[in-house]
């Protein structure tokens, strides 16, 4: 065995977006010596693209809103199968969380008297985003960033972990090589806190970044973490599509929330067929659905999307609220957007199912593993609402830094062992030796394929099932795959052929959930089952690894009977909403 | 290193070179992320030029002729189109970060924070930093922090809340007065961010103020307490 450089931290954080560095920043203000760990140079994850605003019930614009209708909105975007008490802390502590962050350095867009402007945004029933112009997750990150890293945290940019290190039933440490040089480091930790963000990588038409291969939800299942709620996948109603190489870039829900109007080929607004009292901000999962349905029913825009049209708001407006939008379609499409329309299709765009975490510390069923952010799961339920996320990562950044550190001062030094080492080394170097002849880019493709087909906006048993068949080929081939030249110095072919492994663990994942889940709800809809279900009303589904593989598992929704009464007049109020507007197709739960 | 692919409508550098690595050298090395001149990763130079490889489109270049594409030459390489550019978050690390009044009323007007925003916008894509020929031909990075930095440090300066006074660090630390005013930086930002006027420009002026200007100095002089 080569030699390798070795590090003892009390918190290892993989990934360096909003939560980790959030995490990271807790987890050392509590007094445990923390490592920072990420793929891509710090301050570049996922987290900057988010263009929306972090929900907060501040009540700033409006001082009706407060933590309860903000705890509501959430379980109804989420159709009721979030985790209560995730949703009742975020919406009670993100106020507190955005407040932080202004102390700490981060700017955002005024009121007329000073505070903090918030904005409104779909699913959201109060003005409730706090945002800089659209590009709050920039300010997010950097403000993150630039605090981060005056407390004493190390920080280990362009490292890659492929391995979760174990001692007995708890984690001790992560396996993984710089990039630069393709070296192996061993971290040794007393607590392990995963913030590696998505897996919208195993979509061929995704907004997400070359980042978001689900290591952390692969590292967490093989580590013997559970994974919930994998079903979900939200597919943000409006991506790119023209010219090709920027298909599934995000256009933001912003552009909604500032009055951008949907309009199919034939100029209708048909958002009114589909949830007449929101039109345009309804929830993702619907927006998504119904252009969807009216592509599919032939009143497609010429490249086969839909309109979204802001050239009615003053030019002026559209290029200070909305100026990367703006940027961004006159760069690289050459189109106006002051003067014309945008031709967008849904993009896949979050995991709401992640690895499944005690809602006050973040903890996994792993002792000393701890998962926060996109890669953990149950906070959103089937559908999350825009802006829930930033505000996800700074509640749950800090509780998972405070609760690993807290795992941290009653856990054992870690001790290495020298044969989980060894195997996660021969795994990466298997990768350079050998004849085998598949390429793992190609490979990829046609995982993203299987996905794109069978797996996506609308499914049915069918599909699944080959779905199923693809990907346990796939995963065959997989185990041959080779990248053979470039050695191990920044060689991007051979870090991807672990990065396939994890897509490939993903892709299993949604799909074999998505198969079991017999009914539509939320971002989950079974053209076979429309409708629904009373049994998987009440029920998550849990992922986790088995002898003899991936097995698949219901489990009842974790309510919390204080908050019944909340969540009852929501319910009650939604019913009275539809039965106001005859002929409206939705079932309620 | 020399390879031909087929240009595809609409393409940009960024997608050629994905190309290459995908069909025909899977071993390249660059570096990106999002795809949507955001996450300023993707940094290069091509035909000479500091810029985002994700932004260039192939068909804004000289048709018919080779697309020349390099790394940030101005930092250490490390394979093919990877620059080392770790010296900058070395350098952020000197800088004190944003300090807060104490006792202060969270309050800023939308003025105030459209001034800074236009630097916060920065997606540290390091262009600036590459160009700069203090850095990269006078190879002085030990003396000069580069636009980038005095970027972050007037977004500081000049948040109505902030409680430090960086002008020390400037003038000894920073070397803005290395800086002579040549714009190239300007020239390249993808973010249009107007490094020299909006930023460089009134740094000097406040330290000139400070160490420079004789007025203030016999001024402050003649206010302080004696004894």
């Amino acid at each position: 065995m080569e030699d390798y450089e070795t590090h003892e931290h009390d918190v290892v954080v993989i990934g360096a977006g909003g939560a980790g560095l959030r995490a990271a920043i807790e987890a050392s203000a509590c007094g445990a010596r923390t490592a920072l760990i990420c793929k891509s140079l710090l301050g570049k994850a996922h987290t900057v693209m988010a263009e929306g605003g972090i929900a907060a019930a501040l009540g700033n614009v409006d001082d009706r809103d407060d933590w309860r209708t903000h705890f509501q909105d959430t379980l109804f975007g989420g159709k009721y199968l979030n985790n209560w008490r995730m949703a009742e802390i975020h919406a009670k502590e993100a106020p507190d969380r955005v407040r932080e962050l202004e102390r700490w350095g981060g700017v955002f867009d005024r009121t007329p008297d000073g505070r903090m402007s918030q904005r409104a945004f779909g699913g959201h029933t109060y003005k409730r985003l706090v945002h800089i112009g659209d590009r709050t997750g920039l300010e997010l990150i950097r403000t993150l960033q630039d605090t981060g890293v005056h407390r004493g945290i190390d920080v280990f940019m362009e490292c890659t972990v492929t391995r979760l290190l174990k001692e007995g039933d708890r984690v001790c440490g992560a396996f993984g090589y710089r990039r630069a040089a393709g070296d192996f480091v061993v971290f040794k930790a007393r607590s392990i806190v995963l913030a590696t963000g998505g897996i919208g990588k195993c979509y061929r038409i995704t907004s997400n970044s070359w980042e978001y291969t689900g290591d952390g939800h692969a590292l967490g299942y093989h580590a013997g973490a559970e994974l919930v709620d994998m079903e979900f996948v939200q597919f943000h109603p409006t991506g790119m599509i023209w010219p090709p190489g920027v298909v599934g870039l995000l256009v933001t829900e912003a552009v909604r929330g500032e009055g951008g109007i949907l309009r199919n080929g034939e100029g209708e607004r048909f958002m009114e067929r589909y949830d007449p009292r929101r039109m345009e901000l309804s929830t993702r999962d619907v927006v998504a659905r119904a252009i969807y349905t009216e592509v599919r029913e032939g009143r497609g825009s010429p490249r086969g999307g839909v309109f979204l049209d802001v050239s009615h708001l003053p030019a002026a407006v559209v290029k200070r609220k909305l100026p990367s939008m703006y940027e961004q379609f006159r760069e690289l499409a050459g189109v106006d957007i002051t003067r014309e329309p945008m031709e967008i299709w849904p993009t896949c765009h979050y995991a709401m199912g992640g690895i499944s975490v005690d809602p006050e510390t973040g903890a996994s069923c792993v002792p000393g593993l701890y998962a926060v952010g996109e890669c953990s799961g149950g906070m959103h339920g089937a559908n999350r609402l825009g802006g829930n996320s930033l505000s996800d990562l700074l509640v749950f950044g800090k509780r998972a830094g405070e609760g690993a550190a807290r795992h941290a001062e009653e856990a054992p030094p870690p001790e290495a062992d020298d044969a989980q080492i060894s195997e996660a080394a021969d795994q990466m170097l298997g990768y350079l030796a050998g004849a085998g002849d598949a390429n793992p880019y190609r490979l990829h493709e046609e995982l993203q394929s299987t996905m794109h087909e069978h797996v996506g906006i609308f499914r049915d048993r069918e599909g699944l099932l080959r779905a199923a068949e693809q990907l346990d080929e796939l995963a065959r081939r997989a185990e041959h795959v080779r990248i053979g030249s470039g050695g191990r110095a920044y060689n991007p072919g051979w870090h991807h052929c672990q990065e396939l492994q994890n897509l490939i663990v993903c892709a299993r994942a949604v799909t074999q959930a998505a198969l079991r889940r017999e009914e539509s709800r939320g971002a989950h809809s079974r053209l076979d089952f429309p409708a629904y279900d009373q049994y998987w009303s009440r029920h998550n589904l849990v992922v986790r690894k088995g002898r003899e593989g991936m097995e698949v598992e219901p489990r009842p929704v974790a309510s919390v009977t204080e908050l019944a009464p909340l969540v009852a007049e929501r319910k009650a109020a939604e019913a009275a909403a539809l039965a106001a507007v005859p002929d409206e197709i939705e079932i309620g739960p | 290193m020399s390879y031909e692919i087929e240009a595809g409508e609409g393409m940009v550098v960024l997608d050629a070179v994905r190309e290459i690595q995908r069909t025909l050298a899977g071993d390249l090395a660059v570096r990106w992320n999002c795809k949507a001149a955001k996450c300023g990763s993707c940094g290069a130079e091509v035909n000479g030029k500091p810029r985002l490889m994700c932004k260039t489109r192939l068909d804004e270049l000289p048709e018919g002729q080779p697309v020349r594409v390099e790394p940030l030459r101005a930092f250490p390489i490390v394979r093919d189109l990877v620059a080392d550019v770790s010296w900058n978050y070395e350098v952020n690390k000197r800088i004190p970060p944003f300090t807060p009044r104490e006792d202060v009323e969270w309050r800023m007007g939308q003025r105030d924070v459209d001034r800074i925003s236009e630097f916060r916008k920065c997606i540290e894509c390091f262009l600036c930093q590459d160009v700069c020929h203090v850095l990269r031909d006078h190879d002085l990075k030990a003396r000069y922090f580069g636009p980038r930095f005095m970027i972050r440090i007037a977004s500081l300066e000049m948040h109505p809340l902030d409680a430090l006074d960086r002008r020390d660090l400037l003038v000894h630390e920073a070397g803005l007065g290395l800086c002579n005013i040549t714009k190239c930086c300007g020239e390249v930002c993808p973010e249009h961010i107007k490094i020299t006027d909006n930023g460089i420009i009134p740094l000097k002026e406040r330290v000139v103020d400070r160490f420079y200007d004789p007025l203030p100095i016999v001024g402050r002089r003649l206010r302080r307490p004696r004894g």
